[in-house]
């Protein structure tokens, strides 16, 4: 098992006449992941590198039975898009576009409620790097040959960030379960603690890596929620112990604008909840193989 | 985006919240017309920069009459204002707004921010006005109202009459509460604003309710479909350094320290300054050039932190995910060929083609200095700095 996707989830990829989105569409492919057709209003009845186009997400699903989809929508519109995907009865999607306002994202969330939990559709992102099952499927964008098939679920805000941590694990030969990118944004679909509880009922994983940043209370949020709930021993890595108060670093979220917010506090109050804390990005492996000998 | 406060004040009152009256001046002399034009006997004079604490600086001055305006302005205008949220350099003072006293009876502080825990726009008040949020939520916490807005109604009129009781606002001026209330939110909600403050938001004597300041910060995200707002963006204020790297679609924030930062992706480049801190050194910026790290954006990428005379040693991170290695190097090696870079230059790839990329390297025949892990880039960054300084040192002795 692994979360949200494995090699027989049906993937639509929204935007898929894009430049990039046909890209990663082809890299997706390659991968071995189901991707069934995609969506772009107005191009309906055309197809892309032998996938049927549909107009409407509604009309896709229909067609394809497709289950999960990735949106690859300019920021303008992306919104809409998910509120799309989620009216149609789409079960997982993830958002790579980059740059949405927060107030969109606001109403994404609303919108949402207003479907009963057994039906309701799980977002992650915007602004990530995508989902990966290594082995099985990738939904997004990252590249899948630095993922090793394993027992370490990933979830971490930044894209190149999480990269550098698969990669480490892989010099260690240790896998993951499943990577899943909650995005820079400051409104975002899923947090920390929502990823950290699908991971702790996976019984594929046994280690969970969390790679926080500044900004925000999410990293806090899953640390009560850890302390409280988590069985599996949980690493984590939290960036920008160098980064000023008051200023945007890059992502729109990562900004410390409250108490608790800054990466001191965030590693504090993790290493509370009994989370071990990798003391710098260049031994977030170390400490994860530290751990997994530990509890072996 | 940040505005200032004429700005601000000027938007709000669209949406139906009462101001003093007031206008704008670039001159000592307009200044002085301007308060003549608005009548009384008392004046505040109001420096426009885009920082917080404008009054413990030094500007917000009371005036009460015409030389005394004049003279406050000569003292203003072309300084660089220094508050604690402006850092030691400051910003320059170009504008001032003139504004009528009013008689205080009471202040009150009422934010509306972003609250990413609830995930919806939350209206903080307190009777506590004046003073910053920081340091009410620190000394008096309980004087903290708080409301949150269904996003799918907007805020409602009971929320604000609850506001309105919870601070002790005269019932008959009820009313006048709600209507302020109503017109911060829309003013947030129709211009996609990320903060709305009024601090303080002020009771007059004979029984209005007043922005007495005004600070509104905008959603970068969302200024594509404002386009009014973006008109309102002031260069003046902003580290020229990040102007211009915003100019060019790179997301950078100048530091104090010594060791220029090129890197893709925002965590890792945070993770990168981390890095350089833990082996004895300081970055010198923020620098994320995106994800995929064409030749170009990397060329840019030197040449903007090369701008920062401070920095002496350059660290280049790229982990190379959809895009190679190899291509990267090529890029790292055009880009030198481009713009001069006279400090040492680390260099670390990871990721796709690592190997053909470290190649291309090494034969560039460039002074590079490579790196294969994150904390040996570092530790060569920090070493090549403090060599440079040394080597410094010698021959400012030799002469």
């Amino acid at each position: 098992m692994s979360i949200f996707i494995d090699q027989t989830t049906r993937v639509i990829v929204q935007g898929i006449t894009g430049k990039m989105a046909r890209f990663h569409t082809n890299d997706m492919l390659n991968y071995g992941t189901r991707v069934v057709g995609g969506v772009v209003p107005g191009k309906g009845g055309q197809t892309v590198d032998g996938l049927p186009v549909f107009d409407t997400v509604e009309e896709a699903v229909a067609e394809t039975g497709a289950e999960a989809s990735l949106v690859f929508v300019p920021p303008p519109f992306a919104a809409d898009s998910i509120m799309e995907a989620a009216d149609a009865g789409i079960r997982y999607c993830v958002c790579i576009t980059d740059g949405i306002p927060a107030q969109d994202m606001i109403r994404v969330k609303r919108y949402m409620y207003r479907y009963p939990k057994e039906r309701r559709m799980v977002l992650t992102g915007p602004n990530c790097a995508g989902t990966i099952s290594p082995g099985k499927a990738l939904l997004g964008i990252m590249p899948g040959h630095i993922y090793l098939p394993g027992p370490v679920g990933i979830i971490g805000r930044s894209g190149t960030l999480g990269y550098e941590a698969a990669a480490q694990l892989k010099a260690h030969g240790i896998g993951v379960s499943t990577s899943v990118g909650i995005g820079g944004d400051p409104i975002n679909g899923s947090s920390f603690r929502d990823i950290i509880q699908q991971f702790q009922e996976d019984d594929d994983t046994q280690v969970i890596c969390m790679i926080g940043e500044i900004g925000g209370p999410q990293e806090a949020e899953a640390a009560a929620y850890i302390r409280d709930h988590v069985t599996k021993p949980v690493i984590a890595y939290v960036a920008g112990l160098t980064a000023p108060k008051g200023r945007t670093m890059g992502h729109a979220g990562a900004i410390i604008s409250a108490f608790g917010e800054s990466a001191s506090e965030k590693v504090e109050i993790l290493t509370a909840a009994g989370v071990t804390v990798a003391p710098n990005p260049a031994v977030i492996g170390d400490t994860i193989a530290r751990v997994m000998a530990e509890a072996a | 985006m940040d505005i200032h406060e004429y700005q601000a004040k000027e938007i709000l009152a669209s949406f139906g919240v009462d101001i003093p009256p007031g206008a704008l001046a670039y001159s000592p002399e307009q200044a002085a017309y301007r308060a003549r034009e608005i009548g009384g006997d008392r004046w505040v004079v109001k420096a426009q920069v885009h920082a917080g604490g404008r009054g413990k600086a030094g500007g917000v001055k009371v005036c009460a009459s015409d030389q005394e305006i004049q003279q406050t302005c000569e003292g203003l205008f072309g300084r660089k204002l220094v508050t604690h949220q402006t850092g030691p350099e400051g910003k320059g003072i170009y504008r001032v707004y003139v504004e009528g006293a009013v008689p205080i009876e009471r202040e009150i502080y009422l934010g509306l921010v972003l609250d990413r825990t609830s995930q919806r726009v939350m209206i903080v008040a307190s009777a506590e006005g004046g003073m910053e949020i920081e340091e009410i939520s620190a000394q008096k916490p309980k004087s903290i109202v708080r409301a949150t807005v269904e996003p799918a109604v907007g805020l409602q009129d009971f929320q604000c009459r609850q506001i309105a009781f919870k601070l002790g606002i005269d019932p008959a001026l009820t009313a006048r509460m709600v209507r302020t209330l109503q017109g911060c939110y829309r003013a947030f909600r129709e211009h996609d604003a990320t903060m709305v403050e009024i601090n303080p938001l002020v009771v007059t004597g004979d029984n209005r309710i007043l922005a007495l300041d005004a600070k509104m910060t905008f959603d970068d995200n969302a200024l594509f479909r404002h386009p009014q707002i973006s008109e309102l963006r002031d260069k003046s204020q902003e580290d020229p350094r990040e102007s211009r790297a915003a100019d060019r679609g790179l997301s950078y924030v100048g530091l104090d320290g010594n060791i220029g930062c090129i890197v893709n992706g925002a965590g890792l480049a945070m993770a990168t300054m981390d890095t350089i801190k833990l082996a004895g050194g300081e970055p010198a910026n923020f620098l994320d050039i995106g994800g995929g790290a064409t030749p170009e954006r990397v060329a840019k990428a030197f040449r903007l932190v090369m701008s920062d005379s401070n920095v002496q040693a350059v660290l280049v991170n790229i982990f190379a995910g959809i895009n190679r290695c190899d291509w990267v190097a090529e890029g790292v090696i055009q880009a030198l060929k481009e713009v001069q870079v006279n400090v040492p230059v680390i260099v670390r790839l990871a990721g796709t083609n690592v190997e053909a990329g470290q190649k291309i390297l090494a034969e560039s025949g460039l002074p590079l200095i490579r790196a294969n892990t994150l904390m040996e880039a570092a530790e060569r960054a920090v070493g090549a700095w403090k060599n440079d300084l040394t080597q410094d040192t010698r021959m400012r002795a030799v002469k």
